[in-house]
């Protein structure tokens, strides 16, 4: 397949948000800021890639049977890896989504390209899957962030647009995620229809 | 390479080399990043104390030390002494009363317990609620302030409860973690520090008592 449509396959075609519905818990959990989503779709993007290429390197030195453990351990380890790198070098960040980053490995985006593709490829099309999974993924949260940060509590990216006390409060609560999520997801539907 | 067959002995090694690569590789990052790690708490912690107490030349995370309050919780106090007097304290406090896990701030007081800034260190209270406490103690807006406010001589509770501060708008549970956190940090160093003069120490008991009530 060509390279240029793997890539764009996990953008549009095939976001893992809006098409796929896979890793809602994360969704739902980190995108109370635009920033947030921002950062967790990066960090996913990251164990993504590295991910994909671990295993579409090893995928024929382990056995069928015990694949899914083998490629827990691998996306495990490049969790654990970016956890104390993001301590290390970006706290701040780190606080702010501290908590969601080791349920990345539980992820199911992260285990199904692993299963789904980077198994089945080679090398360089598991890179620009994982790539395209990824940064399909960071847009999704980015948007959903950017929603719910406006309608919540007036700001985008921390910049104030209008006064907070006007905000919508349920849009920042845990609700306000799923009405957000559900109206974006129809939205995109009826795009992709058009 | 055709793919491995899965027999034991196979399963048994392939699980075994993946198992050391990952454990190699997460000792190898964490000698890495065990420095950064630790200045980044460090350099928090600095920040912290200094946006709390006022300008100061010693270096009161040398000079911290711990105390137990009325409720258990370990207080460190880091004092803050310029040209060898004693200007204030920064005093990492805590509760656990809050709407979910532990509230930490870092309150700076003056040695006779008046609130000179705060800094909120670690909290999981509700984003958009509860988070607001991190500016809203500082507006001066209404009775949300309690800077330069004392919470030995005035009722530093929410006004729900009778006392003379706002809550946070819906999140009166993370206020009330919040002030207590302050009240058990004025409680263990002005009571108990050794920093002050007996007489102030007992009047400052006395009021507290007479706040609680």
């Amino acid at each position: 397949m060509n390279q240029w449509k793997i890539f764009i396959n996990g953008i549009f075609k095939e976001n893992p948000i809006f098409t796929l519905m896979l890793g809602m818990c994360p969704t739902l959990g980190v995108t109370s800021s635009a920033e947030n989503g921002l950062g967790m779709g990066l960090a996913t993007t990251f164990v993504l890639i590295m991910s994909n290429l671990a295993i579409s390197l090893v995928k024929n030195v382990i056995p069928d049977k015990i694949r899914i453990p083998s490629y827990i351990v691998v996306i495990a380890t490049f969790v654990t890896i970016l956890e104390m790198i993001m301590q290390a070098y970006v706290p701040a960040l780190f606080n702010s989504l501290g908590l969601f980053i080791p349920l990345i490995v539980v992820n199911c985006i992260v285990l199904g390209r692993a299963e789904a593709f980077a198994s089945k490829n080679n090398p360089l099309s598991s890179i620009i899957d994982g790539a395209g999974m990824g940064l399909g993924f960071a847009m999704a949260l980015t948007m959903l962030g950017s929603i719910r940060e406006i309608l919540g509590s007036g700001k985008l990216f921390g910049f104030s647009l209008y006064p907070e006390d006007y905000g919508i409060l349920i849009f920042v609560l845990a609700p306000g995620a799923f009405i957000a999520l559900g109206y974006l997801i129809a939205f995109i539907n009826k795009l992709k229809k058009a | 390479m055709s793919k491995s067959a899965s027999t034991l002995p196979n399963m048994v090694i392939t699980l075994l080399l993946i198992t050391v690569a990952a454990g190699t590789g997460l000792g190898f990052v964490y000698k890495l990043t065990k420095e950064p790690i630790a200045i980044a708490k460090l350099q928090k912690q600095q920040n912290a104390i200094k946006d709390v107490v006022p300008e100061f030349d010693n270096d009161p995370s040398a000079e911290v030390y711990e105390m137990i309050s009325d409720e258990g919780f370990t207080l460190k106090i880091f004092p803050a002494k310029k040209d060898g007097e004693i200007v204030g304290a920064a005093i990492e406090t805590m509760s656990n009363s809050g709407f979910s896990g532990d509230v930490k701030i870092m309150v700076g007081m003056k040695p006779d317990g008046t609130i000179i800034n705060y800094s909120v260190l670690e909290h999981k209270e509700t984003p958009g609620l509860g988070t607001k406490m991190a500016d809203w103690f500082k507006n001066e807006k209404g009775n949300r302030s309690i800077i330069g406010k004392n919470p030995a001589t005035s009722n530093m509770t929410v006004s729900k409860d009778g006392g003379d501060v706002d809550a946070i708008t819906a999140a009166t549970i993370s206020s009330r973690a919040f002030l207590q956190a302050v009240r058990t940090a004025c409680a263990a160093y002005v009571q108990n520090g050794d920093v002050d003069s007996e007489s102030t120490a007992t009047t400052k008991t006395n009021n507290k008592e007479g706040g609680e009530q």
